[in-house]
């Protein structure tokens, strides 16, 4: 290891710094890359390093994951937006531009990973010293690979007593195709190697190659609404020049705007007059939705524009669907204007108004996985002020009937009543890596949850990568804890969509005296009916107060009950004591009663607290979790 | 651990009250409450503000305790004039007996002294079976006491072990005896049921004891677990099995059921008075707290409650004693009831004793509660058709849903 954990001299920092400030840099000397990894591999913390030790952002001014920028991805520690910056590195005393990507490491968020590898020629593939590859690991990497792009692989983390660098290395090597040796190896947190490895992306990662005389091209990799500018463009120009004060035009509505601003990031936002071949940087044209501005349109130039458009990116799609509801009713038009203000910087949200008999109005949302709703819910909560109630998730069906009309299911109160023909549900697949010791516990698991093996292949000699086709139902759902409790947290997972098949399925109810709740119905597999039928029944008798009648739980195909419970009636409900010194306390008591008596919702004659629609429809306490962890 | 008091508005520190409530003052029934905030041991039930001479390791005694009662009893009678002589007295606790027949027979004299006493008032004390014997009865009738109340809880030896009582299975009963041949006309025993441990035989058992003591009067009480006691802790870490509510009711059947038998009535949900002694066997001073009397609460943690005003008193003897030689209120807060308070005040009450509700009290929409609730067995249809809202036993057991209802 170098000289390079030591930060770089203040002549070179100066110089260097400077020389990024300006653009139209010729493309020979400019490096377009991303970092990507598996979640926590330490991504964010290396994007650090180099935003030190390049001198964008001061020793003083400097704070642990400096790109991410949401309060919520500070609080939870991860990434969630990519984020793009400009850096200066020079090399064999030339200067170069680096423009870099940090990425998001965990699955719900892949389509940030691919938008951004479109705006690059090579990816830093980092991996944890003392983990080794994991399952998104291998998905980024794979996805990199579609893109041609130029992989630089990275163990990170050498500094933990438990890295095991070489083993590592070895893993990386088989997998890329490269020699150990080829392996770097880096601290992001204190910085070893961090200069090496900038050096190395600059002299393996090919400069952009684009025609300076040609019309201006640029690619639309990400789309911002900020409440004082507006819509703020991140592009990458492949041809020509953007600068202010021209016309634009979105290649693929036709669409024109005068461009108010062009600049680039390092760290903040800087206006400049424009970019050239190459270059990664925004633009701001006083759009107001980030739809009129679409990630992975091309932009032109009103006059004398391209007539090819670059290629696109599939838009991302959600896998998984929940209803929101607000827990005061009341507050159903700010929950509107809330989820309104988050599309605006959420591509992959869709939200569309539902009304339930149990839960009143609220909005049946697509999400792009579990993390995305639970990341969605917490944003709409704390920003909007808002109490909220969300669904059980799940996913779309196809359903044919026997009248040969087909259905698209995203709720399952929409369940069709007629004769059902055939039904198709989504599949994954997917990608588990845990010490071999497991492969017995995961086989079991995915077996249990209707799993096909794939194939199974050896990293290295005490590691293995499980293939599975798994239905998407099957793991969106508390999959992932069992895996993790079942592996005493070693397996990673990753999964991509691959198709639907055809599967036997039923849509079972939840009755209360006889009425069924429709926020509690489930679409499951025939031999999972049985448990998810007790299963609710159970938790519903323990979260319902007993009340004045006895209520039967009952849980029913169509007609047919498959399980039950009895809520037993009351007995007693009165205090025993009442005189003086407790009269204020009674009323004050009793007046809270009432509040939470608003706070119920009745099912026919059945009060049902809110607390109890939560707690049922949680994820939370699957009979897995903790079990296994030491 | 003492349960903690209401937030409330400020009182002004001469103790005086707004004129409103004032100028009603004198048609309702007026009682005195006395709080004597000491007990040889606590026990692992009880939540009252009350304190063992360890806890106050000398910050407060007897002595001072009684000085400052005094104190406030002239403050009382400088804030409400001499409107109303008092109709009831109820020395309760904490454990009244502690103090001994000489001391509570002296502090009623200052009642009378000070408020005035009607003739024929209520004067009930509390006391505990083991620290009573017949010369203190004997000093407390003829010092102008006419009623007693013992803490008997039951008569089973577990039962009273579970709940960390003093005294011997037979000493309540016993203690009643000689109330009785003292000349107390009316005795009233304290059950509590439900305790962990508890069965159907012992509650029986604890009734036949309270019947053949000769009582009038019986106050049955299901055990709650209050938060910050001892038993709380029990139950808590599973030592105790908490009390179950259906066990609770069914043993509230039982014990209604077996009073019933022995020619006694319920006229609150806890209390029941034998029929045949006549009005006077039911607490007047009590029935003041369930149907809108005034009371001026004496002592440490007391509540008062003079025309739609309610306040307490700080809970420390210490701080009351302290305040109270400042010539300062020891009052620590007040309500001033708004109307609607006082009409869920009202039903909240009212509908816990015999007598009832009237209905004419309730908005039109609460009405027809009413009216789903007798049909529901819930509430008397025969007294609702005559304009009163009377709880069946169902309704008893009940009763703050059916609160809930009407005042919703
Ligand atoms: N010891 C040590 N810890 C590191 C190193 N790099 C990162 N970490 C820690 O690893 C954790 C994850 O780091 P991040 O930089 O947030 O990881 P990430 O890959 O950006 O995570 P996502 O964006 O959520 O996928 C943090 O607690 C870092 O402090 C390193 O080189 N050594
Ligand atoms: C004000 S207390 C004190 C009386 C007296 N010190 C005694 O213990 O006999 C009056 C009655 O309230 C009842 N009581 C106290 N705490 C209780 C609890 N936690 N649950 C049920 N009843 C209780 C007991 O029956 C007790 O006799
Ligand atoms: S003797 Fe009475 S007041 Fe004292 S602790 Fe026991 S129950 Fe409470
Ligand atoms: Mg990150």
């Amino acid at each position: 290891m170098g000289a390079s954990t030591l930060p770089p001299d203040r002549a070179r920092k100066l110089a260097l710094s400077t020389f990024a400030d300006t653009t139209f840099t010729s493309p020979e000397l400019i490096r377009n890359f991303c970092i990507i990894a598996h979640i926590d591999h330490g991504k964010s913390t290396l994007a650090d390093r180099m935003l030190q030790l390049t001198g964008v952002v001061e020793d003083r001014a400097m704070r642990a994951q400096y790109l991410d920028r949401m309060d919520i991805e500070r609080e939870r520690g991860i990434t969630i937006k990519a984020q793009n910056v400009r850096l200066p590195w020079r090399v064999d005393g030339q200067d170069h531009v680096l423009h870099l990507i940090d990425t998001p490491g965990h699955v719900d968020f892949t389509y940030e990973v691919s938008r951004s590898l479109a705006a690059c020629e090579g990816a830093i593939l980092l991996v944890d010293a003392a983990q080794g590859i994991e399952a998104q690991t291998l998905a980024n990497l794979y996805l990199a690979l579609e893109h041609d792009l130029t992989i630089i692989p990275v163990l990170n983390k050498i500094d933990l007593p438990a890295a095991e660098p070489e083993k590592y290395a070895a893993e990386l090597a088989h997998i890329i195709g490269c020699e150990p040796s080829d392996v770097l190896k880096v601290s992001a947190k204190t910085g070893m190697g961090v200069g090496e490895l900038l050096d190395e992306a600059v002299r393996q990662i090919p400069p952009p190659t684009g025609q300076t005389d040609s019309p201006a091209r640029a690619m639309i990799f990400d789309s911002v609404y900020d409440t004082y500018r507006g819509v703020v463009t991140y592009i990458r120009v492949v041809d020509g020049r953007i600068m202010p004060r021209e016309r634009i035009r979105m290649m693929s509505t036709g669409a024109t705007h005068e461009l108010l601003e062009v600049g680039i990031i390092s760290p903040e936002p800087k206006p400049c007059p424009g970019l050239g071949v190459g270059e990664v940087g925004y633009l701001i044209t006083g759009v107001k939705d980030v739809r009129q501005s679409k990630v992975g349109d091309t932009i032109t130039l009103e006059r004398k524009g391209a007539k090819e458009a670059l290629g696109g990116y599939r838009e991302p799609k959600p896998m998984v669907y929940a209803g929101l509801y607000p827990v005061d009713g009341s507050d159903y038009p700010e929950l509107r204007e809330a989820l309104d203000k988050l599309q605006l910087n959420d591509a992959a949200l869709t939200y569309e108004p539902e009304t339930s008999a149990a839960l009143g109005f609220g909005f049946r949302c697509g999400f792009l996985g579990l993390l995305h709703l639970e990341i969605t819910r917490d944003r709409l909560e704390r920003e909007a002020g808002l109490d909220l109630i969300s669904t059980a998730p799940n996913v779309v069906y196809r359903v044919r009937l026997d009248d040969g009309t087909e259905q698209e299911v995203t709720n399952p109160s929409d369940w069709p009543t007629g004769k059902i023909a055939e039904i198709f549900e989504p599949i994954t697949r997917c990608t588990v890596i845990a010490p071999n010791e497991f492969v017995g516990a995961i086989m079991e698991l995915c077996q249990s949850r209707r799993g096909q093996l794939d194939g199974m292949d050896y990293l290295s000699e005490s590691r293995v990568e499980l293939r599975y086709t798994l239905p998407l139902a099957e793991i969106i759902y508390d999959f992932f804890d069992s895996l993790k409790s079942r592996t005493r947290g070693y397996a990673s997972l990753d999964y991509e969509e691959s198709g639907e098949q055809s599967s036997d399925l039923v849509k079972v109810d939840i009755l209360l005296q006889g009425e069924p709740v429709d926020a509690f119905s489930a679409i499951v597999h025939k031999d999972g009916a049985y448990a998810y039928g007790t299963r609710m029944a159970t938790k519903l008798r323990e979260l319902i107060p007993r009340q004045q009648y006895e209520v039967p739980i009952q849980a029913a195909i169509g007609s047919r009950v498959i399980a039950r419970e009895t809520i037993r009636a009351i007995r007693k409900d009165v205090l025993a004591k009442c005189y003086g010194g407790d009269i204020t306390r009674k009323r004050k008591l009793l007046e809270k009663q009432k509040e939470g008596k608003k706070r119920m919702k009745m099912v026919g004659r059945v009060e049902v607290p809110q607390e109890a629609f939560v707690a049922a429809l949680s994820t939370e306490e699957s009979s897995d979790k903790g079990k296994g962890k030491k | 651990m003492p349960s903690t008091l209401p937030d409330g508005e400020p009182v002004p520190s001469d103790g005086s009250l707004p004129p409103e409530a004032l100028s009603t003052f004198g048609r309702r029934p007026f009682g005195v409450y006395v709080h004597v905030p000491f007990c040889a041991t606590r026990c692992g039930y009880c939540d009252f503000n009350t304190y063992t001479p360890g806890e106050l390791g000398g910050a407060a005694s007897p002595d001072s305790w009684a000085e400052a009662a005094r104190r406030e009893l002239e403050l009382a009678a400088t804030v409400l004039g001499d409107g109303r002589p008092v109709d009831t007295v109820f020395v309760g606790g904490g454990t009244p007996s502690l103090l001994g027949a000489d001391r509570l027979v002296e502090v009623l004299g200052w009642i009378r002294d000070t408020l005035g006493l009607a003739p024929d008032a209520e004067v009930t004390t509390e006391a505990n079976p083991e620290s009573t014997s017949p010369r203190f009865f004997e000093t407390l009738r003829a010092g102008g006491y006419t009623r007693v109340s013992l803490g008997m809880q039951s008569a089973a030896r577990h039962v009273l072990a579970v709940l960390d009582r003093q005294h011997s299975p037979g000493r309540a009963a016993a203690s009643a005896r000689e109330a009785r041949a003292a000349g107390f006309e009316h005795v009233n025993l304290d059950l509590i049921y439900g305790t962990p441990g508890e069965t159907d035989q012992d509650l029986l058992a604890s009734l036949d004891t309270v019947v053949e003591a000769g009582v009038d009067h019986v106050s049955a009480y299901a055990l709650i677990v209050e938060d910050g006691t001892a038993l709380a802790r029990r139950v808590r870490r599973g030592d105790l099995p908490a009390p179950d509510d259906d066990v609770l009711a069914a043993r509230y059947e039982l014990l209604d059921d077996t009073l019933g038998r022995a020619g006694f009535g319920w006229y609150e949900v806890s209390n029941w008075a034998l029929t045949s002694a006549g009005p006077g066997a039911r607490c007047r001073h009590n029935l003041g707290y369930w149907t809108g009397g005034d009371w001026w609460g004496v002592g440490p943690g007391a509540h008062s409650h003079v025309g739609g005003v309610r306040w307490w008193n700080v809970k420390h003897p210490a701080r009351y004693a302290g305040l109270l030689t400042q010539g300062r209120t020891p009052a620590a807060g007040r309500e001033v009831l708004a109307e609607a308070d006082q009409l869920v005040e009202r039903v909240l009450l009212e509908l816990r004793v015999v007598n009832g509700l009237p209905v004419e009290v309730l908005a039109g929409s609460a009405r027809a509660e009413a009216e789903a609730a007798a049909s529901e067995g819930l509430l008397d249809p025969e007294a609702l058709r005559s304009g009163r809202a009377v709880l069946t036993r169902r309704g008893r057991l009940l009763a703050d849903g059916v609160v809930r209802r009407l005042v919703a």
